[in-house]
């Protein structure tokens, strides 16, 4: 009798088992070498992020995972303490900071900023808007091209008659904080009707899901204006608006006008918003992102060499580690940014050591 | 084993009692062998169909429990309130719902004569050779495309086609909204129903549609009146399963919809469905509340996809009991 088929029929069974007394138990701490770093979180710096992690592995033999699971989902795994280190577009609030365990460090990595991308092939010149006319745009309350609004600020520019399609984010992200935060700022209405956030309830347009969502909308439907990472904006070669900053000055989005904005003084916790800066030549909407680690190293039987580590990665990130922006379209972090950050990893401590001094 | 000399017929074979005996003895021992492994698998099967309900019970409970916060904060006005504002912490599901609905059953509708078309086609007409073959293949290849292809096919090919449709019939021309979605949602789920449909058809017994031929009936009214009453409740199946598949797609409509969390005002107007909506926030959403009000969604199409498939079910049956 041919039982080999038949005894298929057993496998759910032994799957089945296996899978639930594998679950009993529970598994306190990750159980990985101390050469071997998880971190999770932001998706924006994840580029930059696998370059560095991987000339790091290279040189010095430590191995760094990391997952790109979003700034929220990161914040959450560190608060959960099931990572060693998290990553965000946004900084932590001040609600976030309180739920965590113990005080959670903010080192900034690197800049990022949200060009405004539109498809208008009648408008041969750059285009030039000022943050009111912006957030009307967003608001749906200036809606075709030739709106009066907006031909002022652009005298010499002959403006189609088109409609304005809005395109914004589907998913939650880290680029429509920046972006909402910076209307929040430089509009009351769009404070009072929309407010700020990774998700938000957008008055009018079409959503698209990740920058390649929006890009492909706005690349796609004539009269579109949308906000896309401004490194996404540079790779497709997407027409961007000069936007003006808090000084008057119309500024067009680069890598240059990115280092400039955060060329301001910065908290001592890095834990600030660089929209709308005061840097004279600075493109308005800027922000950082930051890798977060606990302050104290020393929870859940991590051993000295782990915290040694994670502190070193740390400063070769903002150190030797900024070399690798630049070639990738990200913007490098300004000197005053790396001086607070020494500071900052100077303060990280494995009990009642500091863990720079740990040999 | 002694002989007693007495003899049994076994059919014209002569046998005696003692090889008859014997004989029994060595099958009762197998069967004795066997009686411990026919035991057990009975037993798995029974556990692997009780551990599959179990799994979709324990589905139902985890949306449920994780749904509460979002149920103690808004009750029952979450399945009528029309907005969704994660930061004044404002949500409600009915653009959701409307979105879904809408978009799975105006594409259920434009389905159903093509799939039926298709089913007849290869299930009556064209039951073998070159050409069934391969429109049979064509038809189950589609089928296997995933949903992030047809998205992108979508967004790049159907869309300007609609947006040239929405300049000519004078409407704003976005190209992407609930009819986009529905025309892609058809081409999606054609398969599910036609394969399905040309099963069943197939099926039919030779000898009613000789008879009904010999009676002078044509092939049309075979069709009409024997092959299609007859396989009514398996084309059924096959429409409920499209129905199914349409009202889980996330990818492809995600892509397409406009994802526009507001109530849709026309057919041609930007929108959002359940399943998109939470592939979309979920992963960056923070806070009790709003992570509950996603869970609750998806809790909420849960229940509607298993009342559809119960009311489906249903009007199976009562095809089955009229034939």
């Amino acid at each position: 009798m041919n039982l080999s088929l038949t005894k298929l029929f057993f496998l759910p069974v032994l799957i089945a088992s296996m899978v639930l007394f594998s679950s009993c138990g529970k598994n306190d701490k990750t159980s990985s070498s101390d050469k071997e770093l998880l971190g999770a979180g932001a998706t924006f710096p994840y580029p930059l992020y696998s370059k560095m992690f991987d000339v790091y592995g290279k040189e010095k033999n430590v191995k760094v995972n990391y997952q790109s699971i979003g700034s929220g989902a990161g914040i959450q795994q560190l608060t959960s303490r099931t990572v060693d280190f998290g990553a965000s577009d946004a900084f932590m609030s001040d609600d976030e900071m309180s739920k965590a365990p113990a005080k959670v460090v903010h080192i900034p990595t690197c800049l990022g900023a949200v060009a405004i991308a539109y498809n208008v092939p009648e408008i041969t010149t750059t285009l030039k808007l000022t943050p009111e006319v912006l957030a009307l745009i967003f608001m749906g309350k200036i809606n075709k091209w030739n709106d009066e609004r907006i031909a002022k600020i652009n005298p010499d520019v002959k403006l189609p008659s088109t409609a304005i399609t809005v395109a914004h984010r589907s998913d939650g992200s880290g680029t429509s904080y920046i972006f909402t935060e910076y209307l929040t700022k430089v509009s009351e209405d769009w404070k009072k009707a929309v407010g700020t956030g990774k998700s938000v309830n957008w008055p009018v347009g079409l959503g698209g899901k990740g920058n390649e969502g929006v890009g492909a909308l706005v690349t796609q439907q004539p009269g579109c204006i949308g906000y896309v990472e401004l490194i996404y904006a540079l790779q497709n070669k997407m027409q961007t608006a000069q936007l003006q900053n808090k000084n008057g000055n119309f500024i067009t989005p680069s890598l240059k006008s990115t280092n400039e904005a955060a060329n301001v003084s910065l908290p001592e916790d890095t834990r600030v918003s660089l929209t709308n800066s005061d840097a004279d030549n600075g493109y308005p909407i800027v922000s950082f992102t930051w890798l977060l680690l606990y302050k104290d190293q020393n929870y859940n039987d991590r051993s000295e060499e782990k915290a040694k580590q994670i502190v070193k990665l740390l400063w070769w990130v903002t150190h030797e580690g900024q070399q690798y922006a630049e070639p990738l379209s990200y913007a490098s972090l300004p000197p005053e940014a790396v001086k607070k950050v020494e500071v900052l990893l100077n303060t990280v401590t494995y009990g009642d050591k500091k863990v720079l001094d740990i040999k | 084993m002694t002989d007693s000399g007495l003899e049994l017929t076994i059919g014209s074979k002569p046998y005696s009692v003692g090889a008859v005996n014997s004989r029994v003895r060595i099958e009762l021992k197998r069967i004795k062998k066997f009686r411990l492994f026919d035991w057990l698998f009975k037993k798995s099967l029974g556990f692997s169909s009780i551990l599959f309900v179990m799994i979709i019970i324990g589905i139902f409970l985890t949306l449920l429990i994780q749904s509460i916060p979002s149920i103690k904060e808004f009750g029952l006005s979450y399945y009528t309130h029309s907005t969704w504002n994660p930061v004044e912490r404002e949500f409600g599901s009915l653009p959701f719902l409307v979105g879904t609905v809408i978009t799975s059953f105006l594409a259920l509708i434009i389905t159903i004569p093509f799939s039926l078309s298709i089913s007849l086609f290869l299930g009556e007409y064209f039951r073998k050779g070159a050409p069934s073959t391969f429109l049979r293949n064509a038809v189950e290849i589609l089928g296997g495309i995933p949903s992030v292809i047809y998205g992108f096919w979508g967004l790049f090919f159907l869309v300007p086609i609609m947006r040239s449709l929405e300049v000519s019939l004078g409407l704003p021309s976005l190209g992407i909204g609930i009819f986009t979605t529905s025309i892609l949602l058809f081409i999606m789920i054609i398969p599910y129903s036609a394969s399905i449909g040309r099963e069943v058809i197939s099926m039919v017994p030779n000898h009613l549609k000789e008879a009904a031929y010999s009676l002078g009936a044509t092939k049309y009214e075979v069709i009409r009146s024997i092959v299609l009453p007859y396989a009514r409740s398996g084309i059924f199946a096959g429409i409920l399963l499209a129905l199914g598949r349409a009202l889980g797609e996330t990818m492809a409509v995600t892509m397409v919809i406009g994802n526009r969390n507001a109530l849709p005002t026309s057919i041609f107007s930007p929108a959002n469905t359940m399943a998109s909506v939470i592939a979309n926030e979920f992963t960056e959403a923070t806070g009790d509340v709003y992570v509950s009000s996603l869970i609750q969604i998806g809790l909420l199409l849960f229940v509607v996809t298993t009342i559809i498939n119960i009311a489906g079910k249903k009007i199976i049956k009562q095809f089955g009991k009229t034939q």
